[in-house]
């Protein structure tokens, strides 16, 4: 789950952090009055949305008088941004936030995730603020520097001074670097977090280390724990169907093609739509109905691949395990009838109870093409949608 | 022979009388794995399936003997149930529950390994030793024992691998799900030297999924340690990038961790791989001349 900059910044403030002072609101008035009880005579303000590349896009601002941050905010909220990040559609702007503004000497980039090869959290650090961290270990790998976390002693300050000076900090700036380290780390280590962007990390004209930007994921199988932080989710944030799927347990990806694809296990769910492919087809999504699937988990996966407008073919892909396929038969069965399907229906069952599963379909006044195999099934289906 | 466990393996359960830890030893016992007993916290001294249960893992070792743990409860403690496991002195954990945190996860592999104890999963179907022992979810019946070693990052692309193998009469030496999660207990590398060791193994079905770097890790060891033929397979061709494909460690973060990358790893280290995942039998037929 991702947060937004305004989001993470009052996490940040909360372990001792330091951000700039900034207020989020939802209208231009807002603007104008958060801008006024700042002080200062220039702020920043920036567009609310989960994507990064929003100053290119025009999402973030310079701003030193009312009516500049009145026409900023009228021209952004309620409109969608789009950047580099994004897709065509963009992300809605609902709120914007303004910042006091900082005076840069130097910007640098730090960040945190959860490497997956030495399975420890690990720290990285760049004189490259500004860039993306992915084109700096691409190009000048050399100029990443990494502090990796025992995950049985936690972080120690040495770690952070190490990566200050080896980034040319001076004086008081090696402390205040250290400090913010440790202090990313508890966050880290507290807040079940995935990922920790700051870029940048400024050195300020007065020579202070600040938080110039801010970028939160939560691990989202902690939230049963973090419970103050999932109440930040921004579902306009999310896909409508992607949300909807999960309610019901279900893990949907929308895709650009048009056979939509229901399958049990995520793995099996993404062979599927890569076997469509294969066979000159277009998965319309990625669909696991999980392990333990039920009659109306099953219906409320049909329906939700039948409302992409772009599904031409639906192939539903079963290797029973726990689940039992004549219950799956029931559940498609209930569906077709609930919603009614105007495209043709390819289902492969396989494993627990699948021919009882093939036998229930049959029975039925349900028009489906029962396939004799997995490539039998995709062929079926890539052919009713008039491809290979 | 075989990897892991066998039909001698005492097994106990963590999360017994719940309606999973149930479903599944019940399954589990049917097929013929060697079940001691089971633990819920405050039910110690009844008995459940025929078994006795205890209050602690330390009681049912000391009890029992257990050599084994299968874990279903659920995610907010499955951190201390492999935690309570390997103080308990059992050496191979098999934690099927999805959804464990990654950090609990960074907290328990390190201490485990520390302790030299053998974790599968967590997010897995588990383990099987085809005809002697099976640990999991995974239907028992599309089995046959035999001489192919299955291991995997999904339930149901293992289940097509084992039906596969089974159809053509090949069947399987043991099969593991070492499960979808960022941090798993066991990598690939684990369980290729294991499958490499083991005489009854004669050749190995790897399945990988996009996400992470545990397929390019594997081919690198292949390549040097493996002497078997290896048939690879990776699914996630057309995930697009950035979305989580329903595992927690399916996804291409960065531009990193995509199929094409894999197989090309894969291809480089003399694995033969798969591009369709019905070929997979068909496949390791070719290439052992079986």
């Amino acid at each position: 789950m991702n947060l937004h900059e305004y989001q993470a910044k009052q996490l940040f403030a909360e372990y001792g952090l330091p951000v700039s002072k900034g207020i989020a609101v939802d209208t231009a008035e807002e603007a104008v009055a958060a801008a006024k009880k700042i002080g200062g005579d220039k702020w920043v303000i920036k567009a609310q949305v989960h994507a990064g590349g929003r100053g290119k896009a025009g999402g973030v601002k310079l701003v030193s008088s009312d009516d500049e941050i009145r026409e900023f905010a009228n021209r952004l909220i309620g409109t969608n941004l789009v950047t580099f990040q994004t897709d065509e559609k963009g992300q809605p702007v609902s709120k914007i936030y303004v910042e006091t503004c900082t005076d840069i000497e130097r910007e640098l980039y730090l960040g945190a995730v959860i490497d997956r090869s030495t399975q420890r959290v690990t720290f990285m650090a760049s004189t490259e603020g500004g860039v993306e961290i992915e084109k700096v270990a691409e190009e000048t790998p050399e100029r990443i520097l990494r502090a990796t976390i025992d995950p049985m002693t936690g972080a120690s300050p040495y770690q952070g001074r190490d990566i200050a000076f080896q980034l040319g900090l001076k004086g008081k700036q090696v402390n205040q670097f250290a400090n913010v380290f440790m202090g990313l780390a508890k966050l880290f280590d507290e807040c079940d977090i995935a990922l920790i962007e700051i870029n940048p990390l400024v050195v300020t004209a007065d020579g202070d280390i600040h938080c110039l930007d801010a970028k939160l994921s939560i691990d989202g199988n902690a939230l049963y724990r973090q419970k103050s932080i999932g109440e930040m989710r921004d579902h306009s944030q999310e896909d409508e169907r992607e949300n909807q799927a999960s309610e019901f347990n279900l893990n949907y990806v929308a895709l650009e093609g048009n056979i939509g694809c229901m399958v049990n296990g995520a793995g099996l769910a993404m062979g599927t739509m890569d076997l469509v492919k294969l066979h000159g087809g277009q998965p319309a999504n990625f669909l696991d109905v999980g392990g333990g699937a039920t009659k109306e988990a099953v219906s409320e996966a049909f329906k939700i691949i039948l409302s992409d407008e772009g599904v031409k073919a639906v192939l539903i892909n079963i290797f029973g395990g726990i689940v039992r396929c004549d219950i799956i038969a029931e559940g498609i069965i209930g569906a077709v009838k609930d919603v009614g399907v105007t495209v043709p229906v390819v289902v492969r069952f396989e494993g627990n109870n699948a021919a009882l599963g093939v036998k229930t379909l049959a029975e039925s006044d349900v028009d489906i093409i029962a396939a004799t195999s997995l490539t039998d099934a995709v062929e079926q289906a890539v052919k009713a949608t008039g491809g290979a | 022979m075989s990897i892991l466990i066998d039909k001698s393996t005492k097994v106990i359960c963590q999360g017994f009388t719940g309606s999973q830890g149930t479903l599944h030893s019940e399954q589990s016992m049917a097929y013929g794995t060697k079940m001691v007993g089971g633990i819920t916290p405050g039910k110690g001294g009844q008995e459940h399936l025929g078994l006795p249960v205890f209050n602690t893992v330390r009681e049912a070792v000391e009890a029992t003997g257990a050599e084994a743990s299968v874990i279903y409860v659920p995610a907010a403690f499955a951190k201390d149930g492999m935690l309570e496991a390997a103080a308990a002195g059992i050496k191979l954990i098999v934690c099927i529950t999805e959804g464990v945190p990654t950090l609990d996860m960074l907290v328990v592999k390190a201490s485990l390994d520390a302790q030299g104890v053998r974790l599968i999963g967590p997010n897995c179907p588990g383990v099987i030793t085809p005809g002697e022992c099976k640990i999991g979810i995974m239907p028992g019946d599309i089995h046959l024992p035999g001489k192919v070693g299955i291991v995997s990052r999904s339930g149901t692309l293992t289940y097509e691998a084992v039906k596969q193998t089974t159809d053509l009469g090949f069947g399987q030496s043991s099969c593991v799900g070492i499960g979808g999660d960022p941090i798993p207990g066991s990598n690939f590398i684990d369980i290729l030297g294991m499958f490499e060791d083991d005489p009854q193994t004669e050749a190995i079905v790897m399945v990988g999924e996009i996400g992470g770097t545990a397929e390019e890790e594997a081919a690198e060891f292949i390549k040097s340690n493996v002497t078997k033929p290896v048939v690879g397979y990776i699914a996630g061709v057309t995930a697009p990038p950035g979305k989580r494909m329903g595992h927690a460690g399916a996804i291409i973060a960065g531009g990193k961790g995509t199929a094409d990358e894999k197989f090309a790893a894969l291809q480089a280290a003399g694995v033969t791989t798969v591009k369709s995942l019905a070929d997979i039998g068909k496949t390791l037929k070719e290439v052992t001349g079986w």
